[in-house]
């Protein structure tokens, strides 16, 4: 008995997952089909003497990095609010007119400036989280709207921070964290992600956070009932989305390196919210699976890549890409869902019905 | 006695619903701040001309904004109405270049629209898909298809619609004395007709229909609705049809106004219209909200961007700077409103609780 329920448990867990899963395979026997070379990898130098890895799907694992930071953090504020920020490409945009201003203030970049220099717009991004997570948590104002006020002006604050230009920054150590570290041959970024996932996981693990907000998302008046201080849970959970916001904003600026306002990380909103529905979450809060937000993150990014792979031009991708999601939403939708359980309930129940006849007999 | 007479007509009188309240905010806001432009500011602010500007330049937004709000009040959200309106925009355009007919570059509009409605809709309430990702992949398409297109601007160059275009309704008596002496009246462009006519109509329907009726009802309380015997799939799918045929209206209007088709056209039209219905007093959480408010919410934002303009804050980031505290400013407004209402109303119903007991 207990050893179904966990075969249960386990389908359960793996079927929040099936939909990037299933989009994971789609676009991987599309490209065996199409151009079987667009997985190939191979060693290459760069231009600083480097080895490094190169390929199709290097350049989407590291593509998607900033999606992929951005997308735990939006999972933890759907989680727990029940609704998203639509404003992290402007404050990631702040966070790195921030990091550039102090990197080029800086009369010689080391290692510690950059750290200082993170850690300032990682408190920058935290106080403009912060600000979000008042207007949520204190005004319940609803998330999308709360975040509309930053989104209509944070990249304008940003224009303001470095009074209008586009600086640029040059310095090893930032275009290491934008490229790759001399002796090591994956991407930065990739690098980046992976520490991220882990301190989260560790924050889940040794901590009550992933309960407490679960609880306050699925019913928030018995959360409060039961002792949770729901305020703060979802104060934390912007804030978190701060941390994540600031990282992505110093991926961008060192890939780059140059901040540019009004186009760093643009758009990269609507992206993250998709990551995180193709992850299975659901967008109203309650249960929620960071490692599903983080495939999505993948999915997203490696359909650009086939589309780019494909000659479609930037400014089309996005009519195929829509349709793609759309394909994919239908197959994770509730009633597709239930027509699908049933069909296969109808299948099992004739199979076993069919096994019953023959003990019978 | 007389107290009694006194304290009478003001049992009668009803409270004001939180959608009045909220309205009634927006508009005193709204006169006071035109009111403070122009003593403060006067030049063009004296003009009716002023107005009728603020018109003719946002009536697209306005139609906008009316199918957003009807969507808020059922409790979805339409993220698609700015790329819709680009789309029929640019393939107006380049149908009406290519010897088009004008009353089929109409139906075009309206058709392509009613289209993006009518998916959204059965995705949304037949498939049970969140409306934020089906209307989020609706707005990718519509942007994507757009630059399909044409990527280059397209100018029209239609004789007859050209001539449409400039047909204004002249009103002398509200017009002013130019520096040379002339008198120019004031112009309202024929798109202001349509979206003033569009408020009514969708004024008149949430109002004095059943269907309007079922659109608070489904916002206000999904499960209510139902157990009312409301065709709650139905309702749904309503509001993202209406949506969409206003969206397929704006993008005519629009094209009326610019003239030329362009694939950054009404970009952020779906922010500056959600931003429009909520400082009308629309919220997103659905079953609060009126047309006339998300009107006069329109004309605010747009009146405000012009003040920062003609104050002498020419710097591009000074307008979203603006906007931005001014729709801090409304929020913050209404979620005090709305929870000392009901501080308030929780304290009568515990007084007279205890009243009657």
């Amino acid at each position: 008995m207990s050893e179904m329920k966990k075969a249960m448990k386990k389908s359960g867990n793996i079927g929040q997952l099936m939909i990037p899963l299933i989009a994971f395979g789609l676009l991987i026997v599309f490209n065996l089909i199409r151009d079987p070379s667009f997985f190939s990898i191979e060693t290459k130098l760069n231009n600083t003497g480097n080895t490094v890895l190169a390929g199709n799907l290097i350049s989407i694992i590291n593509g998607a990095s900033e999606l992929a930071v951005l997308a735990i953090g939006m999972t933890l504020v759907t989680a727990a609010c029940g609704g998203q920020d639509i404003s992290v490409g402007a404050a990631a945009a702040i966070a790195g007119s921030v990091f550039v201003k102090i990197v080029r203030g800086a009369a010689d970049v080391n290692g510690l400036t950059v750290i200082l220099a993170f850690l300032a717009c990682c408190v920058v991004a935290m106080i403009f989280g912060s600000f979000n997570g008042m207007l949520v948590s204190v005004f319940r104002i609803q998330p999308m709207i709360a975040t509309l006020i930053l989104y209509t002006c944070g990249r304008s604050i940003a224009y303001w921070i470095n009074g209008g230009a586009t600086p640029t920054i040059s310095s090893p150590i930032t275009s290491a964290i934008g490229s790759f570290i001399p002796g090591v041959p994956i991407p930065t970024p990739v690098i980046i992600v992976a520490v991220m996932v882990i301190l989260f996981n560790l924050l889940f693990r040794f901590t009550t956070l992933r309960l407490y907000t679960q609880a306050v998302g699925i019913n928030q008046s018995a959360a409060r009932l039961n002792g949770i201080n729901t305020t703060m849970i979802k104060l934390l959970s912007f804030i978190l989305l701060g941390v994540c916001v600031s990282v992505a904003g110093c991926i961008g600026v060192c890939r780059l390196q140059l901040i540019n306002h009004e186009t760093l990380l643009l758009d990269i909103e609507m992206d993250t919210i998709l990551a995180v529905a193709i992850g299975g979450n659901n967008l109203g809060g309650g249960k929620f699976r960071i490692s599903g937000s983080i495939l999505g993150a993948y999915v997203i990014q490696m359909l650009t890549t086939t589309l780019y792979a494909m000659k479609v031009s930037s400014t089309d991708v996005k009519a195929y890409k829509a349709i793609v999601i759309i394909l994919l939403v239908v197959i994770g939708s509730p009633v597709v869902k239930r027509w699908f359980t049933k069909k296969m309930g109808n299948l099992r129940g004739a199979g076993l019905r069919r096994a019953g006849a023959k003990e019978g007999v | 006695m007389t107290v009694k007479n006194a304290s009478l007509p003001q049992k009668r009188r009803e409270p004001l619903t939180d959608t009045q309240l909220l309205m009634t905010i927006t508009i005193c806001i709204f006169f006071a701040m035109y009111a403070l432009a122009m003593l403060l500011l006067g030049g063009g602010f004296l003009r009716p001309q002023q107005i009728f500007d603020l018109l003719n330049d946002n009536a697209a937004l306005i139609i906008v904004a009316c199918g957003l709000t009807v969507v808020m009040i059922g409790g979805g959200i339409d993220i698609s109405v700015g790329g819709v309106t680009s789309l029929v925009v640019m393939s107006c355009v380049l149908y009406l270049n290519n010897d088009g007919n004008m009353f089929v570059a109409m139906l075009l509009a309206l058709g392509i629209g009613l289209a993006f409605g009518v998916v959204h809709g059965l995705l949304v309430s037949y498939l049970e898909i969140q409306p934020f990702i089906v209307t989020l992949a609706g707005m990718f398409f519509a942007r994507g298809m757009t630059t399909i297109l044409s990527v280059n601007p397209q100018k029209l160059a239609h004789e007859g619609l050209n001539a449409l275009r400039a047909v204004k309704i002249e009103i002398p008596w509200l017009g002013y004395i130019a520096k040379n002496g002339n008198l120019i009246p004031g112009r309202i462009e024929l798109g202001v007709l349509v979206a003033l006519l569009c408020v009514v109509v969708v004024f008149l329907i949430l109002k004095y229909t059943r269907l309007g009726r079922n659109f608070y009802a489904l916002g206000g309380n999904q499960q209510s609705a139902l157990m009312l015997g409301i065709n709650v799939k139905r309702t749904r799918f309503m509001t993202f049809v209406i949506s969409g045929l206003l969206s397929g209206i704006a993008g005519f209007v629009f094209m009326m106004h610019t003239g030329a088709g362009n694939a950054t056209n009404a970009a952020g039209a779906e922010m500056n219209a959600i931003a429009s219905s909520i400082i009308g007093g629309t919220l997103l959480t659905g079953g609060v909200g009126n047309i006339i408010g998300t009107f006069f919410g329109t004309l605010t934002l747009t009146t405000i961007k012009k003040i920062v303009v003609t104050s002498g804050l020419k710097d591009p980031w000074w307008q979203s700077i603006t906007t931005g505290a001014m729709l801090l400013f409304f929020i913050v407004l209404q979620s005090v409103v709305l929870s000392n209402r009901e501080k308030h109303n929780a304290k009568k119903k515990d007084s007279s609780a205890v009243k009657k007991g």
